[in-house]
């Protein structure tokens, strides 16, 4: 099978504001380094990370709208700026601020094709966009300040629909909503994932959103992929030491169940602060000196199972609730 | 001994009925937790238990906290209570303090009522800031809040809660903006703090692992009322309400490995304009029947345990 999405050896820095002092180069930020991964089509494949992971980044990257360096390959060839813009899209992280509040969302959700000169007859109409993601047509006539969160929601999911992507790539999807309505849009991604072969690139920070969804997950941690695997192994045998603590780290509805102790302390470290070696040996329990001094490479432990530690294959489902 | 008694406690903003008769006690050295999604009413009566209602809000009922209704009471003996012997953890840190103050300034101003020289003060909040967990507390001091990381924000709030030792501190979505990993160290340092502040904790949140691991009893709300109390591992383990039990269903946590379909709780919740005369969420509910179209009464599981609900049964 040709991956849809192959991203090789992808590496962004950002260049710093240059500041107060008038002499010499302002300084440039490694964001992201060494991430490699492919996209299947039709899979749900989640990126998982904490706040200033770079996850973000990733996924502006692969759309063209940072520049990055290595091989980022869309079904086979080399990006094309019109042919990422027709066949990826975005669900952002707000949805309401991601619509025009002056637009009705029926406008909205067909800018697309306005803005992609797509000829009439391939055009489909809002109500139909609408009826995809299960919204009534007569919600075409609000604007987005009279939707509730999920609607919200389901109308950034349509316009993304309307130039029939292969991928959509879906920022914290589940953020702002009640839990009674997190798998309303989680059931609605699965259905177009089975029913239009979407692939889908999901973004979070919350591991309990990709449990029940993906397919394969990647773990992000200070701009460098640690872990990646079918999600299912990757939950039940966690290999890095960052994804089992992140597993431990989620509270549990049942008071029986209460943690003891901690399963990780501390914060991630600031871009600026980037540990040596290993960029997660300030926090990992396991930590030995060649973590400080030499940074792991990301490399293949097992058939579509990579790690990036020194200490690979080391079972860590002992300090894992299951 | 109870520190937080809530009576009967109404709220309408003009036409809207957010809160609609809550009653709950929260007793020293006990954590406490109202859960419930957007529209119940967690975050009014979480303004109520302060003494902070909207300007705007139509209060009934009493909010007795060491057996004084701050409802009763005139504003000026409100705002001696408050950030004395009632204080608050609000979401986003950030923003509950001044961006334009060091955090020594702030946590010495919040001490005006304490009849002692600065220094003391001063020195008062570096403890208190050690003791939730801050680095050097010192240099902490002479920070601004923009210098810190988000989780050090929110010890730093809660540091700030505790410096008036007081007898009720409520805590509005701790840790939802905060990571997985910070969240799960803020909820350990919350456990921790409890054992030396003697005075009543109530946590009010939308997460039910946040409950599961902090909260001794719980109050499930739903449309303005409170549908099901009882102990964390009653609510948990034995949920009659059949909203808290479709809520539990829908937790992600509670769903083991992948499944086709992730459970929802189908239709919304009632205009609070004109809510039902009978139970609110009935429209909603798998087990309605023709007799949900009156009021349910409050059924006494156990001791600690009750339902708002014509089919639980004792």
């Amino acid at each position: 099978m040709t991956a849809l999405y192959q991203v090789e050896d992808l590496r962004v820095d950002m260049q710093l504001p240059g500041g107060l002092i008038p002499f010499g180069k302002p300084p440039r930020l490694n964001i992201l380094e060494g991430i490699s991964f492919e996209l299947n089509p039709g899979e749900t494949f989640g990126l998982v990370g904490e706040s200033g992971s770079g996850k973000t980044t990733l996924a502006r990257a692969m759309l063209g709208l940072v520049p990055a360096t290595g091989t980022l390959r869309f079904r086979g060839a080399a990006l094309t700026e019109a042919g990422l813009r027709r066949g990826t899209a975005m669900m952002f992280q707000d949805p309401v601020a991601s619509l025009s509040p002056r637009m009705q969302v029926g406008a909205a959700i067909i800018e697309p094709y306005a803005i992609h000169r797509i000829p009439k007859a391939e055009r489909a109409s809002a109500a139909d966009l609408l009826a995809r993601v299960g919204l009534p047509p007569a919600l075409a006539a609000r604007y987005p300040h009279e939707l509730s969160g999920g609607q919200a929601r389901r109308v950034c999911a349509a316009r993304a629909l309307a130039l029939n992507p292969a991928l959509v790539i879906a920022d914290e999807p589940t953020a702002g909503l009640d839990v009674s309505i997190q798998g309303d849009i989680l059931n609605l991604m699965a259905d177009l994932k089975r029913d239009r072969g979407l692939a889908f690139l999901v973004i979070t920070h919350n591991l309990s959103v990709l449990r029940h969804t993906a397919d394969r997950i990647a773990v992000l941690y200070l701009g460098r992929l640690v872990e990646t695997g079918p999600a299912a192994e990757v939950f039940a045998r966690p290999l890095h030491p960052y994804t089992a603590s992140l597993i431990a780290s989620e509270p549990d509805p049942d008071p029986r169940r209460r943690r003891a102790d901690l399963a990780i302390r501390g914060e991630i470290p600031g871009l600026l602060r980037r540990p040596s070696g290993c960029v997660f040996h300030t926090r990992c329990p396991l930590a030995v000196a060649r973590c400080r001094s030499e940074a792991p490479i990301l490399r293949e432990i097992a058939p579509g199972r990579s790690l990036r530690c020194h200490l690979a294959g080391q079972d860590t489902t002992e300090r894992t609730p299951t | 001994m109870t520190v937080l008694n809530v009576t009967d406690l109404r709220i309408s903003y003009g036409p809207v009925q957010a809160l609609r008769g809550a009653s709950l006690t929260a007793a020293a050295g006990e954590v406490v937790g109202i859960v419930g999604e957007s529209g119940c009413g967690k975050s009014t009566l979480a303004s109520a238990l302060i003494g902070l209602p909207a300007p705007e809000a139509r209060v009934s009922g009493r909010v007795e906290v060491e057996g004084r209704d701050l409802v009763a009471l005139p504003e000026t003996a409100r705002r001696a209570i408050r950030g004395d012997r009632v204080a608050m953890v609000f979401q986003d840190p950030m923003t509950a303090f001044n961006p334009v103050l060091t955090l020594g300034e702030q946590l010495v101003d919040f001490q005006h009522r304490l009849p002692a020289p600065k220094a003391e003060k001063r020195a008062r909040a570096a403890a208190m800031l050690a003791r939730v967990g801050l680095p050097d507390p010192q240099l902490a001091l002479r920070r601004y809040m923009h210098e810190l990381s988000g989780g050090m924000r929110q010890r730093a709030a809660i540091a700030a809660a505790l410096l008036m030792r007081p007898a009720l501190l409520v805590a509005d979505e701790p840790t939802t903006a905060l990571d997985v990993t910070m969240e799960a160290q803020i909820i350990h340092l919350l456990r921790e703090l409890r054992q030396d502040h003697h005075g009543a904790i109530v946590i009010v949140t939308h997460h039910l692992g946040v409950v599961g691991e902090l909260c001794d009893r719980v109050y499930v709300m739903y449309a303005g009322e409170v549908v099901e109390e009882g102990t964390t591992d009653e609510i948990h383990h034995d949920p009659r309400h059949p909203y808290t039990r479709a809520l539990i269903a829908c937790d992600p946590a509670h769903i083991a490995g992948r499944v086709e379909r992730l459970p929802t709780i189908p239709g919304r919740l009632p205009d609070l304009t004109a809510p039902p005369p009978g139970c609110a969420f009935a429209a909603r509910c798998p087990q309605a029947g023709p007799d949900c179209a009156v009021p349910p009464p409050r059924v006494r599981v156990s001791p600690t345990h009750a339902a708002l609900c014509h089919r639980v049964r004792p």
